[in-house]
C-alpha cells in the first residue's frame, strides 16, 4: 500500500475497501462477459434461478464471515440446516401445522448454535474441533429424527411454496431475496457500525486487544455461534420448502460456504474481511458456475475452477504484497538507506 | 528434603506423567469399548471380527498418522481424501492397463504420486505463506476434479486386479492382516522419528511457536514442507491399500474421508493448534472411531444413532483433553509457586 | 489474476457506495437485458434435429454411464442433438441447476432422473411452459410434472425377482437383512416396501427381516455395514442388496471372510462387476436389467411425444427402434422389460451389459 494512503486512514480500512472494490469489479466483469458470450444468460429467468439457488449459501455466509473474522470457524452449519429441516419434516409427519413446526425448528437451530457457542466460549475449546464434532452429532441427530423419510414441499400449505418461488414483478428477482438483503443489512450494521462489530476485528487479532477495547470475549463468541445456528435454521426452513426435508439435506454445504467466504476476502487468520466481500464471493462463484453450466461445461471443470479461484484469491494478494514490500524496501534503501522498512504489515 | 523422599517423589511423578500422556484417555476408551462390547456380544472378538476391526481401521489409521504430523506443525491438510482417490484410481488403472506389473512397483508409484500432490500443498503453504486450511480446501476441490475428469464413469473392480494384490487385505500373519502390518510398520517408523530425532522434534517446536522456532534456527519452511510431503505419501499409500481392500475404485473414491481423519487425530489427543500429540495417539483415535461403528452394529444399536454417537465421542475427547490441559497448567503453577 | 493486481489503482473514495450501486447495477443488467430464455419449439411432425438432454441422478457412476450409452445410441439413430448434464453427487439441491440451465437452453426433450421427486417440479413446469416434453427415467417425479415415466421394470417385479432368487437358495425360513443405498433414496425405499409387503402376503416366505442398513452407495460404508450385519446376526441366512454398489461391496466382504458360501447374497448388480463372485461361489444368482435399454427407450419415447404421436395418455403406443413397440400404462408409466436374472450358466451371455 503506498505511503500516502496509509497516512490518510488506517491501512486496514483502505485494504478492505480496495479488496471489496476489486471483488465487485470481478463480479461485474463476470456478469458482462457472461451476458456478452451467452445470449441466454442475461435474462430474468437466470436471475430467478441463480438467486434462489444461492439463497442458502448467501445466508450462511453472513454469520460465517463474522465468525471467521474473530478467528474462529463453524463447520457444523450444514448439519444444523439438516437438523432443522428434519425437525420440520418429522413434525409434519407427526401431524403438526407448518408454522408451529417452523418455530420449533428455529428454536432447534438456536440451541444447536448455542451448544457450539457455549463449548467454544465458556469451556474454551477450539472451534474447529468442536464444530467437527457437532457436524457429526447434528447430522446424526438428523438421521435419528427423520430416518428414511422424505418430506417434500408439497406437504406444506400452497402459500409458503409459492411465496418461495414468487418473483418481484418481471425482474426475476425472488421475493425471498428481500429477506436475504434484510439479514445482510443486519449483519453489515452489526459488523461495521457498532462497537461490538469493531470489537470482532480486534478479537481476530488478539483476545487481549478485544478485551482492551471493551469486548466481552466469551459472550461475543457465544452470540456469534448462536446467531449462526439461527441463520442456519432459517436456511433449513427455506430448504424444506424449496427442496425437501431428508436426512442428507445440505450435506457438505459447509465447505462451499467457507470457500465462498474466503474467496470474498475474509482472512482465515481473523481480523480482516467484510460482509459485502463475502456476499460478492458467493455471487462470483454462483455466476461463474451458472454461466458455465449454461454452456454445458461439466461439473468437473467447475470444481477445479472453484478450487483454483480459492487458492489464487489468497495466494495472489500474498505474493503481490511480498513483491510490493520488496520493491518498497529497495526504493527506501536507495533514498533513505537507514530508514526503517517496516510498519505496513497487515493481518 | 531427604534423599529417599526425593526418590519416591520422582517415582510418583513418573507415574503421574505416564497418566498424563495424551494417548492414555483414548486408549482407555478403546479398551473399555472393546471389553463392554465383547461382554455383551461374544462374537465381537472372534478371529474374523478382530481381523475386520483392524482392516477397517487400517486406511484411516495411515491417513491419521500423516494428518497428525501436519497438525503438530500447526497446519491441516483437507485434501487427503482427494489424494487417496487419485492414488486409488491410479492403482486400478495400472493393474488394468499394464498386465503383469509387479505389485511393489504399484506401491511405489502410488506413494510417489501422493508425495507429489502433498508437495504441491506444501509448496503453496510455505512459499505463499497462506493458511493450510484454505490451500488444502482448494486442492481438495482441484484434486477431486482431476480424479473425476480422469476416471469419468469408469471404475476398476477387484476382478481387474491380481489375486495376490487383493490377498494383501485378506491374508493374515499372526492374526494381523498384511495391510495392517504395513500400516503398523509405517506408524512405528514415524513414531520413532518424531520422538527420537531432531528432525521430528522440530515439528513440535514449530507447532508450539513458529516464531520462536525460527529464532532457534529451525528451517520452518522446509520442515512444514516435509510434513505435507510425508502426509501426501501416506495418503498415496492409503489409496493403494484402498484398491487392495475394496471392490471398486473410481471418481468418488475417498470422498469426505478428510473430516474422519481430522476427527481421528483430534480424538487421539493431537491438539488442533499444533505443538502436541503423537502419531500413535492419532492411530489409536482412528482405531477407536472405526471400532465405535462396528461395536454399535454388534450391539444392534439403531443405525440412525451411530453418527450421533461418533459426534458425541469427538466432543467428549476434546473436553477431556481440555480438562487434562487445565489440570496440568494448574499443577505447573502450583509447583512453580512452591519452587519459588 | 488480473483483478488482484489492481489494488493500488482502484478508486478509494466512497467505495461502499460504489459497492452497493455495483451490485444493484449488476443485478439490473442481468434482470432487464435481453429476452426470456427457453423458447422450445413445439409443433407436430418431424423431430429431426430436435434437442434432447439427459439429466441423470449424477455422473461418473458405471450404472449411469451404461444408461447414457443407450440414450446416446438412440439419439444418434434419431438424428437428435444429444446432451447430458448432471452433478457429481446425488443431492436434491445439486441436480436442480442442471434442469434450470437446460430449461434456459430451450431443450425440446428433457429426460430426468429426479433425486427429489417434488423439488424438481418448479423447474420442470417452467420447461413445459416453454413447450418442452418432460420424461422421467429410472426414478420418478410427482406425476403432474412430467409426460412419461420410463421405468426399468415394475417395482413389484424387482421386489419379486430378488425374493424368488433368495427363496431358491435358502428356502422360506431364516433371518434375512437388507443392505440399501441411502436412507432417502426413493427407488430403494419403494423396492424395500414392496418386498416387505410381498413377504407378508406370501405363505411361502416365512423369513424374519431382522435389519435394514444403509451403505449410502459408498463402497467403504457398504462394506462395513455388511460386516456389521454378519457380526450382529450370527444366524443370518441371507442378504438382499438392491443396489449395484451395495451388492458388490457385500460380495467383496463375503468372498474375503469365513462367511463365504454360508450366507446367501442376492440383489441388483452389474454383470461385469459381479462375475468374479459368481465364479468363486460367493454369489449364486443376482439380477438387473440392461440399463442401456432404459436410456434407449427414453429417447424414442421423447421422439413420439415431440412428434405428437403420443401424449402420455394410457393406451398410447409408440415405436422404440430395436426394442419394438411399447404401450403407455396408467399414470404415463412405460415399463422397459423384465428383470434379467444372472446365474453362472448365463452370465457370459450378458457381458454386453458393460462399458
Amino acid at each position: 500500500m503506498p505511503e500516502s494512503t496509509a497516512a490518510r486512514r488506517p491501512a486496514w480500512v483502505a485494504r478492505l475497501l480496495t479488496r471489496d472494490a476489486a471483488l465487485i469489479a470481478v463480479l461485474v466483469l463476470v456478469l458482462v462477459l457472461a451476458s456478452a458470450a451467452l445470449p441466454r444468460f442475461a435474462s430474468p429467468v437466470t436471475v430467478g434461478y441463480l438467486l434462489l439457488n444461492a439463497v442458502p449459501v448467501l445466508l450462511l455466509a453472513l454469520p460465517m464471515t463474522l465468525i471467521i473474522i474473530t478467528g474462529e470457524i463453524d463447520l457444523s452449519v450444514a448439519s444444523t440446516v439438516g437438523i432443522t429441516t428434519a425437525t420440520i419434516g418429522s413434525l409434519n409427519l407427526a401431524g403438526w401445522e407448518f408454522l408451529p413446526a417452523v418455530l420449533v425448528a428455529l428454536l432447534v437451530g438456536v440451541i444447536a448454535g448455542a451448544v457450539n457457542g457455549a463449548l467454544i466460549a465458556f469451556v474454551g475449546l477450539p472451534s474447529l474441533a468442536v464444530t467437527i464434532g457437532t457436524l457429526a452429532l447434528y447430522r446424526g441427530l438428523t438421521l435419528v429424527l427423520i430416518g428414511d423419510n422424505s418430506v417434500s414441499s408439497s406437504q406444506y400449505p400452497e402459500g409458503f411454496t409459492s411465496l418461495i418461488n414468487a418473483k418481484v414483478g418481471a425482474t426475476g428477482i425472488p421475493i425471498v431475496m428481500g429477506f436475504v438483503i434484510l439479514a445482510a443489512a443486519v449483519f453489515i450494521i452489526v459488523l461495521h457500525a457498532t462497537p461490538f462489530g469493531r470489537g470482532l476485528y480486534a478479537l481476530g487479532f488478539s483476545k487481549e486487544a478485544a478485551t482492551f477495547v471493551g469486548v466481552h470475549v466469551p459472550w461475543a463468541k457465544f452470540w456469534l455461534f448462536t446467531a449462526s445456528g439461527l441463520v442456519a435454521a432459517f436456511v433449513g426452513v427455506f430448504w424444506s420448502t424449496y427442496y425437501s426435508a431428508r436426512s442428507d439435506s445440505a450435506n457438505g454445504l459447509e465447505l462451499t460456504v467457507i470457500a465462498a467466504v474466503l474467496l470474498g476476502g475474509v482472512s482465515i487468520f481473523g481480523g480482516r474481511g467484510t460482509v459485502i466481500g463475502a456476499l460478492t464471493g458467493v455471487l462470483i462463484i454462483s455466476n461463474i458456475n451458472y454461466a458455465l453450466r449454461l454452456q454445458r461445461v461439466p461439473d468437473v471443470v467447475l470444481i477445479i475452477i472453484t478450487g483454483s479461484l480459492l487458492i489464487v484469491s489468497v495466494v495472489g494478494p500474498s505474493v503481490v504484497d511480498a513483491a510490493r514490500r520488496r520493491i518498497q524496501r529497495a526504493r527506501r534503501h536507495r533514498t533513505r538507506p537507514l530508514a526503517e522498512a517496516r510498519g505496513i504489515d497487515g493481518a | 528434603m531427604t534423599l529417599v523422599d526425593h526418590r519416591t517423589r520422582s517415582l510418583r511423578d513418573r507415574a503421574i506423567s505416564l497418566l498424563r500422556l495424551r494417548e492414555v484417555p483414548v486408549s482407555v476408551a478403546l479398551i473399555a469399548l472393546v471389553v463392554v462390547t465383547a461382554l455383551l456380544n461374544p462374537r465381537f472378538l472372534t478371529a474374523q471380527s478382530t481381523k475386520d476391526l483392524l482392516l477397517n481401521a487400517t486406511i484411516v489409521m495411515i491417513l491419521a498418522t500423516g494428518q497428525a504430523i501436519v497438525i503438530i506443525t500447526r497446519n491441516v491438510d483437507l485434501s487427503v481424501g482427494s489424494i487417496l482417490g487419485i492414488s486409488g484410481f491410479m492403482t486400478g488403472t495400472l493393474f488394468a492397463t499394464v498386465p503383469g506389473i509387479p505389485i511393489p512397483v504399484v506401491f511405489i508409484i502410488g506413494v510417489l504420486l501422493g508425495s507429489a500432490l502433498g508437495a504441491l500443498n506444501g509448496l503453496l503453504v510455505t512459499v505463499a505463506g497462506v493458511p493450510a486450511l484454505v490451500i488444502t480446501l482448494g486442492t481438495l476441490y482441484i484434486y477431486r476434479g482431476i480424479n473425476n475428469a480422469w476416471a469419468g464413469g469408469r471404475e476398476y473392480f477387484s476382478g481387474d486386479r491380481p489375486r495376490a494384490f487383493g490377498d494383501l487385505s485378506v491374508d493374515t500373519v499372526l492374526g494381523f492382516p498384511i495391510i495392517t502390518l504395513i500400516a503398523l510398520l509405517v506408524l512405528l517408523a514415524l513414531a520413532v522419528v518424531l520422538a527420537g530425532t531432531r528432525f521430528g522434534r522440530d515439528f513440535y517446536a514449530i507447532g508450539s511457536d513458529p516464531d520462536a522456532a525460527k529464532l532457534f534456527g529451525i528451517r520452518v519452511r522446509s520442515r512444514v514442507f516435509s510434513a505435507f510431503v510425508i502426509n501426501g505419501a501416506l495418503a498415496g499409500l492409503g489409496g493403494v491399500l484402498y484398491a487392495s481392500r475394496f471392490s471398486s475404485v473410481g471418481a468418488t473414491t475417498g470422498t469426505g474421508i478428510e473430516l474422519d481423519v481430522v476427527a481421528a487425530a483430534v480424538v487421539g489427543g493431537v491438539a488442533i493448534f499444533g505443538g502436541s500429540g503423537t502419531v500413535v495417539g492419532a492411530a489409536i483415535g482412528a482405531l477407536l472411531l472405526t471400532t465405535i461403528t462396528s461395536s454399535l452394529a454388534a450391539l444392534r444399536v439403531d443405525k440412525f444413532w451411530q453418527q450421533a454417537v461418533v459426534g458425541m465421542l469427538i466432543l467428549a475427547a476434546i473436553i477431556i483433553d481440555r480438562i487434562a490441559a487445565l489440570r496440568t497448567a494448574r499443577r505447573l503453577r502450583v509447583s512453580e509457586a512452591r519452587d519459588a | 489474476m488480473e483483478f488482484l493486481r489492481k489494488h493500488g489503482s482502484s478508486p478509494r473514495r466512497r467505495l461502499l457506495t460504489f459497492a452497493a450501486t455495483g451490485t444493484v447495477a449488476a443485478l439490473l443488467l442481468s434482470a432487464c437485458a435481453a429476452d426470456a430464455g427457453g423458447e422450445a419449439g413445439g409443433g407436430e411432425g418431424s423431430s429431426e434435429g430436435a434437442s434432447i438432454s439427459f439429466i441423470p441422478k449424477n455422473l461418473n457412476n458405471p450404472y449411469i454411464t451404461l444408461e447414457l450409452s443407450g440414450a446416446k445410441e438412440a439419439a444418434e439413430e434419431l438424428g437428435f442433438t444429444y446432451a447430458e448434464a448432471a452433478p457429481l453427487d446425488a443431492g436434491a439441491d445439486s441436480q436442480i441447476p442442471f434442469i434450470q440451465t437446460e430449461v434456459q437452453n430451450g431443450t425440446q426433450i428433457l429426460a430426468v432422473s429426479p433425486n427429489d421427486p417434488d423439488a424438481v417440479c418448479p423447474a420442470l413446469e417452467d420447461a413445459r411452459a416453454g413447450g418442452a416434453k418432460i420424461i422421467t427415467f429410472d426414478s420418478d417425479s410427482a406425476v403432474e410434472c412430467r409426460d412419461l415415466f420410463i421405468n426399468q421394470t415394475s417395482v413389484e417385479g424387482v421386489a419379486a425377482g430378488q425374493l424368488e432368487q433368495l427363496f431358491d437358495q435358502i428356502g422360506g425360513t431364516g433371518e434375512i437383512a437388507i443392505l440399501s443405498a441411502t436412507a432417502a433414496a426413493p427407488n430403494q425405499n419403494a423396492w424395500i416396501e414392496a418386498m416387505i409387503q410381498q413377504i407378508e402376503e406370501s405363505d411361502e416366505y416365512e423369513w424374519d427381516l431382522v435389519a435394514t442398513v444403509y451403505g449410502d452407495d459408498d463402497d467403504t460404508k457398504s462394506f462395513q455395514e455388511a460386516q456389521g450385519l454378519l457380526q450382529s446376526y450370527p444366524d443370518l441366512a441371507g442378504i438382499i442388496s438392491p443396489t449395484t454398489v451395495g451388492i458388490a461391496a457385500t460380495a467383496r466382504y463375503l468372498s474375503t471372510s469365513e462367511y463365504k458360501g454360508q450366507v446367501a447374497l442376492v440383489g441388483l448388480g452389474l454383470p461385469g462387476q459381479m462375475k468374479e463372485y459368481l465364479d468363486d461361489g460367493t454369489v449364486q444368482a443376482f439380477a438387473l436389467w440392461d440399463p442401456s435399454e432404459v436410456g434407449y427407450l427414453t429417447a424414442y419415447a421423447g421422439k413420439a411425444l415431440l412428434e405428437g404421436t403420443i401424449t402420455g395418455a394410457e393406451g398410447d403406443t409408440f415405436d422404440a427402434g430395436k426394442l419394438g413397440s411399447y404401450t403407455v400404462g396408467p399414470d404415463g408409466l412405460v415399463i422397459v422389460g423384465e428383470l434379467l436374472k444372472f446365474t453362472p450358466e448365463n452370465i457370459d451371455e450378458y457381458d454386453y451389459i458393460s462399458f
